[in-house]
Formats: structure tokens, C-alpha cells, sequence
């Protein structure tokens, strides 16, 4: 069936494979978001030790996410890999560094001589949580608002962006509203996440405070993200956006995104269903007993990070644009590998479905009993 | 012509060496150690023996600490394929990234999702889940360890693939033979096995400390059994694809084989440099003896490059300037038909530009008939083609030698464990102390002769390195150098003291 699929399709199949890899990672980033609350919510020793190894049992999944997405997008669409990651070098190359730091910091924090000491650790991960996840949503922000490069006759890329004389190669991104507050608005999703996931994950007999905090913390950070979310939304409503005619040229089109939206019902259905399961995971959480919060906002994340990447790539939009020279803007169908490459991908592809499963399986088993205070007290913990 | 950057390219390479070579302190480690921790886990599990519970959990938590700084330090590798190397993203990464995202989907979460119950599900799942998902790391390691050596593999030998001058860049048209690529099969079990045996000796050198200390022999005594027999049966297969790699290194790179024995001029019957000083003054094309002092084995190089014993070998100055008795063409020749197709290729691109289809027709039948140089086309001398010699040559003796040396301190130590004499054989603890030092500086030998010696090609005869490289101020690449050479050398530190930390604790108390 594979091997009748054609170019298009393929290279459609493809973007919708690492949007839903990137918004699996937006689930996950309950794990940064857990990272950058600790501070607040754990007060004790054992609740920090609680906190910390809740989401250590976790820590390379996002990751691990994360890698994933980089290799899919180098795999399926190398034009773009090569264009941004190049391109803005500077802001992938800080996202890079908050999770090497991120990486070592679960298994070193409490271990003796650890040479930084445990609160440099807990900087570390609050670090990734914060600007990390601050700069993967400046990153994707550029989706819409466009970046600042040429592409040569040889797709060689040159970006030209000076601030003081500078070239800030890619951390421009940062200073558009529109892409800080998505950024903004992902660090606090994150924490909304974050504290869902501990309410979800830790036995709380020993500690009630502990739990308190967490389920107003959930309603505080969701407050403080409402606000960047709706800027970012209207927004997207009434921004201009680039459109792709039938020869391939590129031009801006007034609130192309809201036109987009219109054109693809079934992504305006997943935005609000995505949206409603935010809401209730939050209010379920925050003032009723609901553990369950979690499994609600984190798949509410997912539809609503499905939209985010599927919004500015499709119906005839570039996806990556330049603001430089629109004519350089990538597109699902410029950006792609051969046929022939995402044919054998889409083949390898269907093992994705196992490997779900048995991460499900083990993640399941792994959590069917709730963390407890003896556990990390008796037993392996970070 | 494209400018070239050549300070970012030299930068950018030395990042690339910088970040490989850290992160290839802890992967060996992971690679076999991962192993090493199944084994022991399966000992207790078939037993019961509790001390076995607690030799798995010790040499689990160095395993635990070595695998959290490869993670860290590998993550920023393929990354920078795109941030250093966009060039070289975009022209092959239509069969570059295949792999990389196979390793993600396959590897990476086999390897994360096991791992969880590895370190923390002794109690919350059964016995047997426990030791499979030990087992699932370990697989998980490794099966990483196969896509990542894929795609170097490709670089060193390209098959799979043709040159697509609509694009202009490599695509591929056959996943079997980038997969199965010779040189990557052989590169994958040279490595891995490699990394078990490295993985081996560093058992042995905390295994020899606790001893020479007095403190938890038995458990040492164990660790050193399990350690030695895999460690022999690893540098079998080690001893065997380094032949392997030597014979296919001889048919698809001559160069690096050249410049790894320190080969000027070619011959037949040609002998293998056991031992050997360079002469640094010596250059490509002039009549000094390349050593200064050299001790050679007739025969072996000719035997090792094509398998018959009077063979011909060609040398640095063969492949450089040519040989036409043994009908080698000279890289100044490569230069002028690369060039030739470069120019093509442009003029080709602007007739499409323009649309001139006839004109597009000749351009491309004439840019096909010198396509396979088009790499040397962007070499501005033929000296360009060859690698730094002395770098390589050492590197590789050195892996040599202790590759010879390593089997027999595993003999060795295996036959007075099997004898119950380690404890009193005390000359030998040094000799195992320091083996695991000696597997690292093997390691990392093993790499630079890999890497040094593919210079001046990202992908072999088809993309020199400084075309792979972004269009980047140099000074970029030199603030992330400093930044990783201070972040990995601090966490190196980190990692190295709380691993002594946990040796010095020992088994049962460490966390």
C-alpha cells in the first residue's frame, strides 16, 4: 500500500509524523515543568525527594522525544534541518545545552562528592525547564512570524539579522512578541503539566502540604498562561501568513491562518476539544480531588500542539518562511526528501506503533503503584 | 565558486572532534557495561545468590552515572550535523537522517523506557520483567550503536545512493546497501565488540583495586571471571574486524591506509610497520625515507590489503601524483574533470533557471560524464587530498599494539581466577589496574584513525569537509567550542569523582 502512496502524500504523511512526535513532546515537557516548579512546591527533604524522583522515572522520555524529532525532521525534511538549525544557530544551540544539563543532573544531583553541589544541579533543571522550553516556543513561533534567512542557488543558507553589529543568528526570535509568548506560554503549560503529573504520580499520606501546593500551583500557572495563550491565539486569527500559489510562490496573505482554519474544520475541532481538555484537567485538578488531570491536559497538549505545527503547513502555506526573501520560505513540498527516502521511512515508521505500546505497557507497570515517602526514603531514589 | 569560511571549517572540525571524543569516553563504557550488568543480573537470577543482587547493583549504579553523561554528551552530536555541518545536512541528508531517526525510534526509547525499571522497578515488578528489561537496555545500547555506525559507515564508503542534479545532492535509491554496507557491518562489530571490551578491562581495574586494597574480594573476584571471558571472546571478534576494517579500509580508502602505515611510495610484497618513528620533515613527491628509525614485517601489509602476499600497495605519492603502471589516475587529473562537472552543474542550474531545455539536455550529459570527481573539484591542489599522516599513523599503532596486548591480560587473568590465585598473583593487580586506562586511550585511537584519516572528505571522495560546512562567522563556532570544552570538561570532573566516590563506597552501601 506503501509503495502506491504518491509524493504529496508522502511528504504530507510525513509533516503530520513529526507534528505528532512534536506534540508528544509537548506532553512530555510535564517533565521541565515539574523541573522549574520544584522550588515552590517542595519544601522538605523528602518532598523534594519525592518531586525530583517522580520525574526522574521520566526524564528521557522528553528527551528522548526531542531526538526523535530532530532526527525525523533531518530524515523526511533536510532542507529545513539544514536551513534552521543552521540558520538560527544560536537558539538551538542554547536549547541544546539546557538539556545537556538537563541530562546529567537527575543522576548526579544527590550523589556524594558530585562536585557542583545539589542546588546547581536543581539550577540545571530549572534552567531546562525554564529557557529551554522558552526557546523551543520562540523556535516554533517562527513557524508563523517567519525567520530571517536567504537560501543560494544551492540551498546554502545566510541569515542577516544584526543587532549592535551583531549577527544574533536565530536569538532574534525571542525578542518577537508573538513567539515570546508562545515561549512563555509553553514554560507554564509545562508547569500546569508538571504539577498534574506529581498530583497523578506521588502517594501524598506523608505529605498533605505537598499536595496543596501542587493542586493550587496548577491553577496559578494556568492563570498566568491564559492570558499569552489568548494573545497568541487572536493572534494567529488575524496575522498574516504565507501562502503558496500553484507555481510555488510565495506571498503574504492576510489572516491566512484564520483561512487555514476555516479550510481544515477537523483542525479547528482538535483546537477546541484540545483547548476544553486543558480546562478541565486544570479545573478537575485544582478544586476537586482529581488525579486524573494529567491524562485530560496532556492529551489536551497534544491536540492543541498537533494544531500549532499542522496550522502553518498545510493548505497551501510555507511552513517555515522567510522574511528576508519569501522566495527562500521552505514548504512541505521544497523542504522534503525523495520519494524514494520517505517511502522507506514510511515503511520503518510502522514500528512506531510498537514501540508506543510497550513504552505504554512499561510505563503503566511502572506506575500502578504511586510513589510513596518509604520508597525513595528505603529504596533507589534521586 | 562558493566562499569558504575556512577558519569556521577548521573551528567547526574541531568541535566535531571535541564533542566525539567525550562523548566516546562514556559510550564504550554503556555499550558493554550494559551488557556485563545482563550478565550479572541473569548469574543472580538463575541462582539466587544474593551477592550477585549486589555485584549487579554496583556495577548498575557506575553504569547509571557513566550513561547519564554519554546521554548528555551525544545529544549535541547529531545536532550538530545541522548547526555546523547545514551544508552537509542538505546534500546528503536524504540518507543521512534515515538512520539517525531509526536510532531514535528503535534505539533511544528502548534504551529510555527500560532503563526506568533498570534502576528503579527492583520492587515493583517481577523478578524476571526486571532482568528482561537489563537485557532490553543493553540491546537498546547497542541497536544505537548500529544506526549511528551506519551512517559514519556511509561516509567513509557512499553506496546507495546517486547524485540528483535537480537538487544537487546525494539521494538514495537503495536502503539494502546503505544498511548492509560493508564497511558499516564491519564498523558496527569492530565497535561494539570493542566497547565490551573496554567494558571488560574497566571491571578489571576496579575489580584489581578492591584487591590490592583487601576489600570486597569475593565480589571482585566474581566480577573479574565474568569480566575476562567476555573480554576474550570480545577481543576475538575485535582482532578479527580489525582485519576486516584494514582490508576494506585498503579497497575503498587507499588514502587512509597510506597514511595510517605511513606509506609514500607504493609496492608490491609490501611490508606492515610494526614499529616506527616519521620523519617529519619528509613531504609528499620527495625522496627522504619517511621513519627515522622502523621495524617491518615483509609481506604482512600486502597481505593484509589484498589478501596475496605479492600484491601492490599504493602510497600517498601513487595516489597523489598517480602511477600508471598500476593505472592510478593523480588527483591533479580528479581536480581538472571535477571542476569540469562544477562548472556544468552551475551552467545547468541557470539553463533550468531560464528554462532553456535543449541547452539543459547538453549541460547535463556533459556534467555526467565527470559527476564521480566533482568532490575533487573543489580541492585547489592535489596535496589538499591527503590527510594529516603522522596523527592517524601513531593512533593506529597504538590501537594495534594494545589490541594485541589486551587478549592476553584476559588469558591471563581468567586462568588465575579459575585457579583462585588472583590474590596471590599480586604483581599482576597493577597490570589489571591500569588495563582500563589503556582500553580508553585504544578507544579513543581507534576513533582518530577513523576520522583523521577519512581528512579531507565528509563523505568519501564525493564532499570535502569544508563544503559540508555552514555559512557561519567563524567566531560562533568558537564561543560553542569554549562553552562545551568548559560544560564537559566540569561534568567529566563531576563524573569522576562521584564514580570514585561509589567505587570507594562499594557494593550494598552505594546509592
Amino acid at each position: 500500500m506503501i509503495s502506491n502512496f504518491d509524493y504529496a502524500t508522502l511528504q504530507q504523511l510525513w509533516w503530520i509524523i513529526c507534528s505528532i512526535v512534536g506534540a508528544l513532546f509537548l506532553f512530555l515537557t510535564f517533565v521541565q515543568g515539574g523541573q522549574t516548579i520544584l522550588w515552590q512546591v517542595a519544601k522538605t527533604e523528602l518532598e523534594k525527594s519525592l518531586v525530583v524522583t517522580s520525574l526522574g522515572r521520566k526524564w528521557k522520555m522528553p528527551f528522548t522525544t526531542l531526538v526523535l524529532f530532530g532526527g525525523a525532521l533531518f530524515a523526511a525534511f533536510p532542507k529545513f534541518y539544514a536551513t534552521s538549525f543552521g540558520g538560527a544557530y544560536w537558539v538551538w544551540m542554547l536549547i541544546l545545552f539546557s538539556f545537556i544539563i538537563q541530562a546529567v543532573s537527575y543522576e548526579y544531583r544527590k550523589k556524594p562528592n558530585n562536585l557542583l553541589g545539589e542546588t546547581v544541579y536543581e539550577l540545571f533543571l530549572f534552567i531546562n525547564g525554564s529557557i529551554g522550553i522558552l526557546l523551543i516556543g520562540a523556535a516554533v513561533g517562527t513557524f508563523y512570524t517567519g525567520s530571517n534567512f536567504t537560501l543560494d542557488l544551492y540551498n546554502r543558507v545566510s541569515w542577516d539579522y544584526t543587532l549592535l553589529g551583531i549577527n544574533l543568528r536565530g536569538l532574534e526570535a525571542a525578542f518577537s512578541l508573538f513567539n515570546l509568548s508562545l515561549g512563555i506560554f509553553l514554560v507554564f503549560n509545562a508547569r500546569i503539566l508538571g504539577a498534574l503529573y506529581l498530583l497523578n504520580n506521588i502517594d501524598f499520606s506523608l505529605t498533605p502540604h505537598l499536595e496543596s501546593r501542587l493542586r493550587k500551583g496548577t491553577w496559578n500557572n494556568f492563570l498566568i498562561a491564559l492570558p499569552f495563550l489568548l494573545y497568541v491565539f487572536i493572534s494567529i486569527l488575524f496575522m498574516k501568513g504565507f501562502s503558496v500559489d500553484g507555481n510555488g510562490i510565495v506571498s503574504l496573505v492576510s489572516s491566512k491562518y484564520l483561512s487555514n482554519l476555516l479550510a481544515m474544520p477537523y483542525l479547528m475541532i482538535l483546537l477546541l476539544a484540545g483547548i476544553i481538555l486543558v480546562l478541565y484537567g486544570v479545573l478537575s485538578s485544582s478544586f476537586k480531588k482529581s488525579t486524573m488531570g494529567i491524562w485530560f491536559s496532556g492529551f489536551g497538549t497534544i491536540f492543541v500542539g498537533l494544531v500549532v505545527l499542522c496550522l502553518p503547513a498545510f493548505n497551501n502555506t510555507a511552513f517555515y518562511p522567510s522574511k528576508l526573501d519569501l522566495q527562500s520560505s521552505l514548504t512541505i513540498f521544497n523542504a522534503s526528501s525523495s520519494m524514494y527516502t520517505l517511502t522507506t521511512m514510511t515503511y520503518v515508521a510502522l514500528g512506531i506503533p510498537i514501540v508506543l505500546a510497550y513504552v505504554i505497557y512499561v510505563w503503566k507497570l511502572m506506575d500502578s503503584k504511586k510513589l510513596t515517602a518509604k520508597e525513595v526514603i528505603e529504596e533507589e531514589s534521586y | 565558486m562558493i566562499d569558504i569560511d575556512l577558519s569556521m571549517v577548521n573551528w567547526a572540525r574541531a568541535q566535531f572532534a571535541l564533542t566525539a571524543m567525550y562523548h566516546w569516553l562514556f559510550v564504550p563504557l554503556t555499550l558493554g557495561l550494559s551488557f556485563l550488568c545482563a550478565f550479572f543480573e541473569s548469574i543472580y537470577v538463575h541462582t539466587k545468590n544474593k551477592q550477585w543482587r549486589a555485584i549487579t547493583k554496583f556495577w548498575m549504579t557506575l553504569f547509571g552515572i557513566n550513561f547519564a553523561i554519554g546521554v548528555a554528551t551525544g545529544i549535541i552530536l547529531e545536532f550538530e550535523f545541522g548547526t555546523n555541518w547545514s551544508n552537509y545536512s542538505w546534500i546528503v541528508g536524504d540518507i543521512f537522517g534515515a538512520p539517525l531517526a531509526i536510532e531514535g525510534i528503535f534505539a533511544f526509547f528502548l534504551e529510555a523506557t527500560f532503563f526506568a525499571v533498570m534502576f528503579f522497578g527492583w520492587n515493583r515488578v517481577s523478578e524476571k520483567f526486571h532482568l528482561f528489561s537489563t537485557w532490553m537496555v543493553a540491546i537498546g545500547s547497542n541497536l544505537s550503536a548500529v544506526w549511528i555506525l551506519v551512517a559514519n559507515g556511509w561516509m567513509q564508503n557512499p553506496v546507495g545512493m546517486i547524485f540528483n542534479p535537480d537538487t544537487a545532492r546525494f539521494e538514495m535509491d537503495n536502503f539494502a546497501q546503505v544498511v548492509f554496507n560493508p564497511v558499516a557491518v564491519s564498523k558496527f562489530i569492530h565497535t561494539s565488540s570493542s566497547g565490551f571490551l573496554f567494558a571488560s578491562l574497566f571491571v578489571l581495574t576496579i575489580s584489581c583495586w578492591y584487591l590490592i586494597k583487601d576489600r570486597h574480594i569475593q565480589m571482585a573476584k566474581r566480577s573479574i571471571v565474568v569480566a575476562s571471558v567476555f573480554g576474550l571472546l570480545s577481543s576475538s571478534f575485535v582482532v578479527f574486524t580489525g582485519d576486516e576494517s584494514a582490508f576494506l579500509v585498503a579497497q575503498k580508502q587507499p588514502m587512509k591506509l597510506a597514511a595510517i602505515e605511513g606509506l609514500y611510495k607504493g609496492r608490491t610484497n609490501a611490508p606492515i610497520i610494526a614499529a616506527g618513528i616519521l620523519n617529519s620533515d619528509k613531504k609528499p613527491g620527495d625522496n627522504q625515507d619517511p621513519f627515522l628509525v622502523k621495524v617491518k614485517i615483509p609481506y604482512l601489509l600486502s597481505l593484509l590489503a589484498n589478501r596475496t602476499l605479492n600484491s601492490f600497495v599504493p602510497g600517498i605519492d601513487d595516489l597523489v601524483y598517480g602511477n600508471e603502471e598500476q593505472k592510478i589516475e593523480s588527483v591533479a587529473s580528479k581536480i581538472v574533470k571535477g571542476k569540469a562537472a562544477i562548472k556544468d552543474l552551475e551552467m545547468f542550474k541557470q539553463a533550468q533557471k531560464e528554462k532553456n531545455s535543449s541547452k539543459t539536455e547538453i549541460l547535463l550529459a556533459s556534467f555526467r560524464k565527470n559527476q564521480e570527481y566533482m568532490g575533487y573539484g573543489y580541492l585547489n591542489k592535489p596535496e589538499e587530498a591527503i590527510p594529516p599522516v603522522a596523527i592517524p599513523y601513531y593512533a593506529f599503532h597504538i590501537m594495534v599494539a594494545l589490541g594485541t596486548l589486551f587478549p592476553v591480560i584476559f588469558t591471563v587473568f581468567l586462568f588465575y581466577a579459575l585457579k583462585n590465585l588472583l590474590t596471590k598473583k599480586r604483581w599482576l593487580l597493577p597490570i589489571g589496574l591500569i588495563s582500563g586506562f589503556l582500553g580508553l586511550l585504544a578507544q579513543q585511537s581507534g576513533w582518530v584513525v577513523a576520522e583523521v584519516g577519512r581528512q579531507p572528505w565528509a563523505i568519501n571522495g564525493l564532499l570535502p569537509v569544508k563544503m559540508a560546512a555552514t555559512n557561519l562567522a567563524a567566531k560562533n563556532v568558537q564561543i560553542t567550542f569554549f562553552m562545551f570544552l568548559v560544560l564537559f570538561t566540569i561534568l567529566l570532573i563531576a563524573e569522576i569523582t562521584i564514580m570514585l566516590k561509589q567505587i570507594s563506597i562499594g557494593p550494598e552501601e552505594g546509592r
